[in-house]
């Protein structure tokens, strides 16, 4: 049993070598393939990321009335906070703190300075700032709760119906992304899957008249088949150790230059964070493609 | 020790190939089956490898009904038989020595006995010095005598050849038919299929003739006749 799996092993490395034309253009394809999976995973995280960057700028805000005190809006908060699981964000901005976040941003614009001391008062209201965890769906939900009757003698007015269209508009156009993204990367790897499976079909039918040969002597089906898998795990080795150290070096030297086009995008931390799972697509990819393809076409041989 | 009883072997919709084909060879016998190309004797053979399920009729090898087993048996049915064909087929990604290496690696032999066979044998046959020559640097006579190596270095009970010297020029050929006399004459039962006179009728032993998928004549010293 040992001494077989060493002679398998022996036979497949031999004519890895042997063949390296054949051999050189099925780690090529197999380097695509894994390189396209692997940019579809990056794919997926910048646009969680963009995605995430966006639903961040959206929220509703409940303005409360006048007179409502501290310790009311702050209960509100706290009972909002536990009838909705979707909310991500919650924050209280008192009446001063609004005023000093209006002077600040516009400290430089006397119109607005002037318009201030002329109302001579705090104009603003107290609010609560919310911003939820998805779909305007979610936002509309928070919306019908703060206007109901519970709630309606504090509030003055929730700000959902004038945000709405964008609201929606913005998660539209996320979610098509999305699936378009998902889409075009699962059409764009299947293909590379096809083309890995016609490569490796290529090597293995040079080899055809050998394998019938093979059967005739008695070879068991095991020892036909073990170099040819065997072969097909070395090339997805190979191709794996190339697009590893791809990834590496290009998310590394590239990362300062995405970051300009994606500000707090780093791919070289998003590589490192998400590390296992990159090992496991690029692997899977690589050796599980390598050896499926192997051991599906030898089989239409040893059938005949 | 072969047992070949009513064997017909239709190819669909309505190619006959063998009919009715029944015939006996027993051990250390020379047994030469002539015919017509295309007569039914390469068909003949794959029946005998298990390549082909007869339509009707049973093969036997050794008491074991070829078409019954298990693939494992048949497998190592396949291994007491040495097969040399006209195209030679051998392993054109390997080399001389690992041509013959393969067949005692298929059944598991170790790494000793093989480095001490595989020489011996291709002294035997003439290929001592092409040992690490990869078939397509030998020439046609070169190759056929590796492809007989192969089949003799596990020492088979049977060595079936199909066409053997079809692409051999005169010289080759008659070292190759010596080469199967001298094998038979160490007590192996050969099986040869020709389509070639001379061999035949210098060969003086017994002769199966098909025609059109029937045995037409079953003689102990035979002549072709066709």
């Amino acid at each position: 049993m040992l001494t077989n799996f060493k002679r398998i092993i022996k036979f497949a490395f031999t004519d890895f070598w042997r063949n390296k034309g054949i051999s050189l253009a099925a780690v090529f394809v197999l380097v695509i393939t894994i390189m396209l999976a692997t940019g579809l995973f990056f794919f997926q995280g910048i646009t969680k990321y963009l995605v995430s960057q966006v639903q961040d700028k959206i929220d509703i805000t409940a303005y409360f009335k006048e007179d409502a005190s501290e310790e009311d809006i702050l209960k509100i908060r706290d009972e909002i906070l536990k009838m909705s699981p979707d909310i991500k964000k919650i924050e209280y901005v008192s009446k001063e703190d609004a005023l000093k976040v209006f002077t600040e941003k516009h400290k430089d614009n006397s119109v607005f300075s002037k318009a201030l001391e002329e109302v001579g008062q705090n104009p603003f209201l107290p609010s609560l700032n919310i911003t939820t965890t998805g779909s305007a769906l979610q936002y509309e939900q928070i919306s019908n709760i703060l206007q109901t009757e519970d709630y309606s003698a504090f509030i003055d007015k929730v700000d959902f119906s004038q945000k709405k269209d964008t609201i929606e508009k913005v998660f539209a156009i996320t979610s098509n992304i999305n699936a378009f993204g998902l889409i075009l990367g699962v059409i764009l790897v299947i293909v590379a899957i096809l083309v890995v499976f016609n490569t490796i079909k290529l090597a293995v039918e040079s080899s055809k008249n050998e394998i019938s040969t093979m059967r005739i002597v008695g070879a068991s089906n095991w020892f036909i088949r073990g170099p040819f898998i065997t072969q097909g795990a070395i090339y997805g080795l190979i191709a794996f150790i190339i697009c590893f150290i791809f990834s590496i070096l290009s998310t590394y030297f590239l990362s300062s230059k995405i970051g300009v086009i994606l500000p707090g995008f780093n791919a070289f931390r998003y590589f490192l964070s998400n590390f296992w799972i990159f090992i496991l697509i690029q692997l899977g990819f690589g050796i599980g493609l390598g050896i499926a393809a192997s051991f599906i076409v030898v089989r239409k041989y040893l059938r005949i | 020790m072969i047992r070949f009883k009513n064997v017909t072997k239709i190819y669909s919709p309505n190619t006959i190939v063998l009919q009715d084909v029944s015939f006996e060879v027993e051990k250390g016998e020379f047994v030469s089956i002539v015919g017509k190309s295309g007569a039914g004797k390469t068909t003949l053979i794959r029946l005998l490898l298990g390549f082909e399920t007869p339509t009707s009729g049973e093969v036997y090898f050794q008491d074991i009904n070829v078409n019954e087993t298990s693939a494992q048996r048949l497998q190592e049915m396949r291994r007491k038989i040495g097969s040399i064909f006209q195209d030679y087929r051998l392993f054109y990604g390997k080399t001389v020595y690992e041509n013959v290496a393969y067949i005692l690696s298929v059944e598991g032999k170790e790494n000793e006995e093989i480095d001490r066979e595989v020489p011996k044998i291709l002294d035997i046959i003439g290929l001592s010095e092409k040992i690490n020559n990869f078939p397509n640097e030998l020439s046609g006579g070169e190759q056929q005598r590796l492809a007989i190596a192969r089949a003799l270095v596990n020492y088979p009970d049977v060595i079936v050849a199909d066409e053997p010297t079809g692409n051999l020029d005169p010289y080759n050929t008659y070292e190759v038919i010596s080469l199967l006399e001298k094998i038979n004459k160490a007590g192996k039962t050969v099986i040869l299929s020709t389509h070639d006179r001379e061999i035949i009728n210098k060969l003086g032993k017994r002769v199966i003739t098909i025609e059109n998928g029937k045995v037409v004549r079953d003689e102990k010293k035979g002549r072709f006749i066709i």
